[in-house]
């Protein structure tokens, strides 16, 4: 259950997209990646869930090559939580948490009995089994984004790669969602997850990568990286952050704030 | 409290068996329809006859009418129409997109093409659908060929080669009505065009029926798939799947229904548009049931159309035109309806 990322670049074309990037998620690791847009965070992922191929360097997962491995296997090995989005046709929360389980069935069949316990299974371990007649474009971004990690968990895999989990969410919602990864991975599973949130980070995350223009910026334990001068370098503003409650929370605050008032 | 949509319908698996009788209750009625009028009695002992002794109380006229003439055609227009809205169903889930229907990929403007160049050259009806057929292939062939050289996201590549190669062959089949022969050749093209089931014969529905059941029976069989397919590529090749492979895979078995159809009955539009939308209606968005939902009620709607066609007035009405007169209202009904927003 532990992903390594050994020494991987990437380019389109002439651009290079990511430099050498070095990290690992153990089992049981909240793994956050961390960096202003557009630096390479989704290509990143694109790799570590087989998308992109054309990478140089080694990545994996479990001990396998993923370069070895065809798009079955991969799925087998890690399930990929998007953005929670609108999709073309509007699927009840029960069948779309259902897909997940595709990989388990022969393709000339749709999914039986094992699969839909499988889905029960998860759609309770997220809270949501109120919600399996609803239709999934009909429910909160909240409760899209737990309908996502409900399909993924069905996919049985213990790594889980989350695309920002926590972007378009209300506050509340925010904590609910960061909260089941969190529980996630207290039972062993391996999360890693994008963010653009550094309170979140320091709040919830075993370990941070930060990336700048491709590059590993720091990485490390969360309390080596959200401080005032990596996120000034990270996100290139001028940034206080104040340690609250014997430093178990971290506020990152605008220093212009902090010099004017409002 | 508001009520859930999905929990107060029907289980879906009876919906589809109700669609099954209301098919099989249509087909029979359509026996009776038409000129040469005949009676339940005679019918079903012409039926019967072929397994029991019967004395012969019918004379050998309906025997060739049912057998020769009706039954063809029953089957031809329950068989287009369920070729056309599966496709259409297919359509939708690869194209992510609830507008897309049969000639997206333009097999229509293909067939048309093509039946229009073998009427020039005076072919008769079975010369037409073959030509038909094989234009209509090729042009989704050079369609998919093009998409592949097409930069950026494949499925907008897909749609613009379609818009592109089908407009092209509709400029060569105005061309074609151009030279055409205005006394007999040009009114054949455009009764053509029209769209039309008088040309079933058995043989005609025995050739058509071959490449229906290729492209039909895949398309049923793999249709829990295309669920994860409307997700998108990245999302279904992280659950396992190879969307470009399924994509290819469903383009063909679609394109091959469609060709299949188009070549035997001419342009009838706006079946495989509106059928797919009743049926995600009536069994939601799931293809496991949408898509049989969507067959059976295919092969019903056409039916009804075609038994009105060449029953309302003395000369036959061609089918396509009694699509869209019925399809457009119809589907001005559907985006309006208050209810589940799909």
């Amino acid at each position: 259950m532990t992903i390594t990322v050994s020494d991987v670049s990437f380019s389109y074309g002439e651009r290079i997209v990511l430099d050498h990037i070095n990290v690992t998620a153990s089992e049981g690791q909240l793994l956050s990646v961390v960096g202003p847009n557009g630096v390479g965070k989704s290509t990143l992922f694109y790799c570590m869930l087989g998308l992109l191929n054309t990478f140089k360097g080694q990545i994996k997962i479990d001990d396998k090559d993923i370069k070895r491995l065809g798009i079955k296997e991969m799925a087998k090995l890690v399930a990929y939580i998007p953005q929670s989005h609108y999709p073309s046709f509007n699927f009840s929360v029960f069948d779309m948490v259902l897909m997940g389980t595709t990989n388990q069935v022969r393709s000339i069949s749709t999914p039986g009995k094992k699969q839909l316990m499988l889905v029960e299974e998860a759609l309770d371990r997220m809270k949501i089994s109120h919600l399996r007649a609803r239709g999934y474009t009909q429910i909160s971004g909240g409760e899209r984004q737990l309908v996502l990690i409900a399909r993924a968990l069905v996919q049985q895999t213990k790594n889980l790669i989350f695309d920002e989990p926590t972007a378009n969410l209300d506050f509340g919602n925010q904590i609910l969602v960061l909260s089941q990864i969190k529980s996630l991975v207290n039972e062993g599973y391996t999360i890693i997850q994008s963010t653009h949130n550094p309170e979140h980070t320091f709040m919830f995350s075993d370990c941070v990568l930060a990336i700048h223009d491709g590059r590993v910026l720091a990485s490390g334990a969360p309390s080596t990286i959200v401080t005032k001068e990596l996120m000034q370098k990270l996100y290139s503003i001028d940034v206080e952050v104040e340690s609250l409650y014997q430093d178990k929370v971290r506020v990152c605050i605008p220093a212009i704030v902090v010099k004017n008032g409002h | 409290m508001e009520k859930d949509k999905y929990q107060k319908s029907f289980p879906y698996t009876l919906i589809l068996v109700i669609l099954g009788i209301v098919l099989i209750a249509v087909v029979v009625f359509s026996f009776f329809l038409g000129r040469f009028p005949i009676s339940p009695i005679e019918l079903f002992s012409i039926v019967l006859s072929n397994i029991f002794p019967i004395t012969q109380t019918w004379t050998d006229q309906m025997e060739t009418v049912l057998y020769n003439i009706r039954l063809p055609r029953i089957l031809l227009a329950c068989l287009v129409g369920c070729c056309l809205s599966a496709a259409g169903a297919s359509f939708q889930g690869i194209f992510q997109n609830p507008m897309a229907a049969p000639d997206i990929l333009g097999a229509t403007a293909g067939a048309a093409f093509g039946a229009a160049l073998a009427i020039l050259n005076d072919g008769n009806y079975l010369a037409i659908s073959l030509s038909a057929f094989v234009f209509s292939l090729l042009t989704v062939s050079i369609v998919y060929f093009i998409s592949g050289k097409a930069r950026g996201s494949k499925i907008l590549g897909l749609i613009l080669s379609g818009i592109i190669i089908g407009s092209l062959f509709s400029a060569g089949t105005s061309y074609l009505k151009l030279v055409a022969d205005p006394s007999d050749e040009l009114p054949a093209i455009t009764y053509w065009l029209m769209g039309s089931l008088s040309g079933a014969t058995k043989s005609t529905v025995g050739m058509a029926a071959i490449p229906m059941t290729l492209g039909l029976i895949p398309m049923f069989l793999i249709r829990w798939r295309i669920n994860v397919l409307t997700l998108g590529d990245q999302e279904a090749r992280t659950m396992g799947i190879s969307a470009t492979r399924l994509r290819l895979f469903l383009i063909v078995c679609a394109t091959l229904v469609t060709a299949a159809s188009v070549s035997v009955s001419g342009m009838i539009g706006w079946v495989g548009l509106v059928i797919p939308h009743l049926a995600r209606r009536l069994v939601g968005n799931n293809y496991k049931h949408l898509m049989p939902a969507s067959m059976l009620l295919g092969a019903t709607f056409l039916l009804i159309v075609d038994d009105v066609s060449r029953n309302l007035l003395q000369t036959e009405i061609p089918i396509g035109i009694l699509t869209a007169f019925i399809g457009a209202p119809f589907f001005v009904y559907l985006i309006t309806k208050k209810g589940e927003v799909y």
